[in-house]
């Protein structure tokens, strides 16, 4: 036991010394979930459009500044000629184009359905799809007092649920405690484990009266210390400075990280087990375990986007599970009956992934 | 320029012998641009909604029928409980709730205005947002429909919308996210193996030999700098290929502009990547900050979220960020066909950060193994 203490000592110490690694590591977090909160949202503000007002008339001044008093549009400029359109665009100034046709609220009197004109730069689908929405809405309602006499309107009153303001943080956080825990838990102990290997240094600790067993876990515990304090950091930063929720129970909460923490390790054991320099731990982290974190967990696409076989794959991903588990509790507060079915198969493959890393660690040198 | 001849040729062969690395580099554009390309989708579509109907009459199953056959949404459950439809959002199992009220009809033909109400599963913005717009496109049409059947006139509304989507015609989002992954590649090989090869000879030690030379420290910087730019463009051309073949990208502007500008940008984060081996002692330490950047550098692009949405603070930090203006460049310029002089000003800005940077680079470079 003595000696297992010594060992976790000397572990410690090598992360301790490499203070720049160790900054960067608990650092990068935290100012990712800062810029993810602070910066990025996906509501759409203040999005630049240019209006070719052919007729000048009190309705279409009307509708216009009904569109530019909406938070969602910013008046880049008027227009006087339908060439200038296709420059504007070009420019890379303006989202999208407004165009009201010739005698609008003479044609509007006489009852000729004048048309309002709307040209989206779709070059980002989705953008565009909400724009022209959001124009046609304000379009759509005023000119529902042209109705009133006539019959009802129907009115759609949406609510957001579980994130009014439709922030980032939101979907993120959970998103990047899983990137983080894998970063940490699978990627360094790899690399750590490699290091020893590739400076030989493992040869030392094998014939000594450390147990093999307890090498690894000496390895690990480092890094499951880690993992837990970036999993808590990132957390109180979320609850504190975002004010997102957590409407779970926290309990509950704390054991799906952990699991999801030794499935990780299971996994960075696994492949230290394959390679022999640190450069290999690092690619093969990167490749077969970040990127489709980051790809095929739901992180930041949606799982029903993807084609179909990679949705297939995803299910294979320990992260996809988890993050769905993160998410029910801390945003929904999904209670845990609800989520025993995503705890079994991350339980599941925990299991698996320490049983075929342990029968692969070789306790003797080829 | 025989010594930046030979230490070229030194660099070729110590990158082809490295296989790993060789391998490394022709797979990943393939595995980028097509990973990627097609998972880096906010395509949403097949929306599960749930529809809670206690009205029942011919006036709301012309509203339900409008959504099942929309290819939006998916009407997963029909019923007339809200509280079931809340489990159901609540358990995700849909992603948004439509509820009809009850006297639908029978308010819509008192000329009563009548409520639709929709609760959508917000936890993924993008998501909601693009729910919320599909549904309530499929309302408002539903509401044309029925004035025209109840007023009997052709023209049921009195003001007529119509709208064009340009330069995405069928509003792929591929083509959106292709030209953005192009930049990401460039960068990557740019950056990160710059960095990295630089501190290698550091953490082995040959820095010293090489120091000990006759060959000056700005041909060791060329002979180190050039390879990289090669490959940047190697890599920029298959990825160009790539996605014309695979993502049926038509490119409405020139590649000659495209080239030049990538080689401005590549002066620029090639000396990023100099940077960053200056102030770093190990290869995984220059892993850990070429990473940290390029996270930021990524968030901060807009290649993920617009940045227009962005506060005014955050939009003052992209200004600095080279990543934000190759994207920006690479989509006006193969998208929409712009030309020279509409991205004048990404080509001074990026050049001037270029000179700031690798005058920083080198500066920072003599002190330290000077």
């Amino acid at each position: 036991m003595k000696a297992f203490l010594a060992f976790l000592k000397k572990e410690f110490y090598h992360i301790w010394r490499d203070p720049r690694s160790l900054l960067i590591l608990i650092g990068m977090p935290m100012v990712q979930v800062i810029l993810f909160g602070f910066a990025i949202t996906n509501e759409i503000v203040d999005a630049k459009i240019a209006i070719l007002d052919n007729s000048k008339d009190e309705v279409t001044q009307e509708i216009s500044n009904k569109i530019l008093s909406s938070k969602y549009f910013k008046l880049f400029e008027y227009l006087t000629d339908k060439n200038q359109i296709e420059k504007s665009f070009k420019k890379g100034k303006i989202k999208i184009a407004i165009i009201f046709e010739n005698d609008f609220s003479q044609k509007l009197n006489r009852n000729e359905n004048p048309q309002v004109q709307i040209i989206a730069d779709a070059t980002d689908p989705n953008t565009a799809t909400t724009l022209i929405n959001y124009v046609s809405s304000i379009v759509f309602d005023y000119q529902s007092k042209y109705l009133k006499n006539k019959s009802g309107g129907l009115n759609v009153v949406s609510k957001m649920e579980y994130n009014p303001g439709l922030k980032g943080v939101y979907l993120f956080v959970p998103g990047i405690i899983t990137v983080i825990l894998m970063l940490i838990s699978a990627m360094m102990t790899s690399i750590s484990i490699a290091r020893e290997k590739e400076k030989g240094t493992m040869e030392i600790l094998l014939v000594s009266p450390i147990k093999p067993l307890m090498v690894i876990v000496g390895k690990v515990v480092p890094y499951i210390s880690l993992a837990l304090v970036n999993a808590v950091t990132i957390l109180l930063l979320g609850v504190f400075v975002f004010g997102l929720p957590i409407r779970g129970s926290l309990p509950v909460l704390m054991l799906e990280i952990i699991i999801f923490i030794i499935t990780a390790l299971g996994l960075g054991i696994f492949i230290s087990t394959k390679v022999e320099t640190q450069q290999n731990a690092l690619l093969v982290s990167l490749m077969g375990l970040l990127l489709p974190t980051i790809i095929l967990s739901g992180f930041i696409y949606p799982i029903e986007s993807l084609p179909e076989i990679l949705q297939y794959i995803s299910h294979i991903i320990p992260a996809k599970w988890f993050l769905i588990i993160l998410r029910d509790i801390m945003i929904k507060g999904t209670e845990f009956r609800f989520i025993i079915k995503e705890t079994l198969i991350l339980f599941g493959m925990m299991t698996f992934f320490l049983i075929i890393s342990i029968k692969n660690y070789k306790i003797r040198l080829e | 320029m025989r010594t930046i001849l030979y230490i070229l040729q030194k660099e070729f062969i110590q990158i082809s012998r490295n296989r790993l690395m060789m391998g490394v580099l022709f797979i990943m554009p393939f595995f980028q641009l097509i990973l990627l390309g097609y998972a880096a989708s906010f395509e949403v579509k097949n929306l599960n909604i749930h529809i809670v109907d206690p009205d029942k009459s011919s006036f709301s199953s012309d509203l339900i029928s409008k959504f099942s056959a929309s290819s939006y949404f998916n009407v997963k459950n029909l019923t007339n409980s809200h509280k079931l439809a809340m489990e159901d959002l609540e358990k995700g199992k849909v992603d948004l709730i439509m509820e009809i009220p009850k006297d639908f009809e029978k308010d819509f033909i008192n000329g009563e205005k009548t409520n639709i109400y929709l609760s959508i599963d917000a936890v993924n913005g993008v998501k909601a947002g693009l729910a919320n717009a599909y549904a309530g496109m499929i309302i408002k049409d539903f509401n044309t429909d029925i004035f025209a059947k109840y007023t009997g006139r052709k023209i049921s509304l009195p003001i007529g919308i119509t709208w064009s989507n340009w330069y995405n015609k069928h509003m792929v989002y591929s083509t959106f996210m292709v030209p953005g992954i192009l930049v990401l590649l460039v960068t990557m090989i740019a950056v990160f193996l710059t960095a990295i090869n630089i501190v290698r000879e550091k953490e082995i030690g040959t820095i010293e030999q090489l120091n000990v030379t006759p060959i000056k420290k700005s041909q060791f910087i060329i002979g180190k700098l050039f390879p990289f730019l090669l490959i940047a463009f190697f890599e920029l051309s298959i990825g160009l290929i790539i996605a014309k073949l695979v993502f049926n990208l038509h490119y409405e502007g020139s590649l000659i502009l495209v080239y030049s500008f990538t080689f401005v940008y590549l002066f620029a984060v090639l000396g990023i990547g100099l940077f960053i081996s200056t102030l770093s002692n190990t290869q995984q330490q220059a892993m850990f900050i070429a990473y940290f950047i390029f996270v930021i550098f990524i968030l901060m692009s807009g290649l993920f979220t617009p940045i227009e949405s962005m506060p005014v603070w955050a939009q003052k930090i992209t200004w600095f960020n080279p990543i934000k203006y190759f994207i920006e460049f690479m989509r006006m310029v193969l998208l929409k066909g712009s030309t020279f002089a509409d991205v004048k000003n990404h080509f001074i800005i990026i050049a001037i950060y270029g000179v700031i940077l690798n005058t920083l680079a080198v500066w920072n470079y003599r002190k330290v193994s000077g």
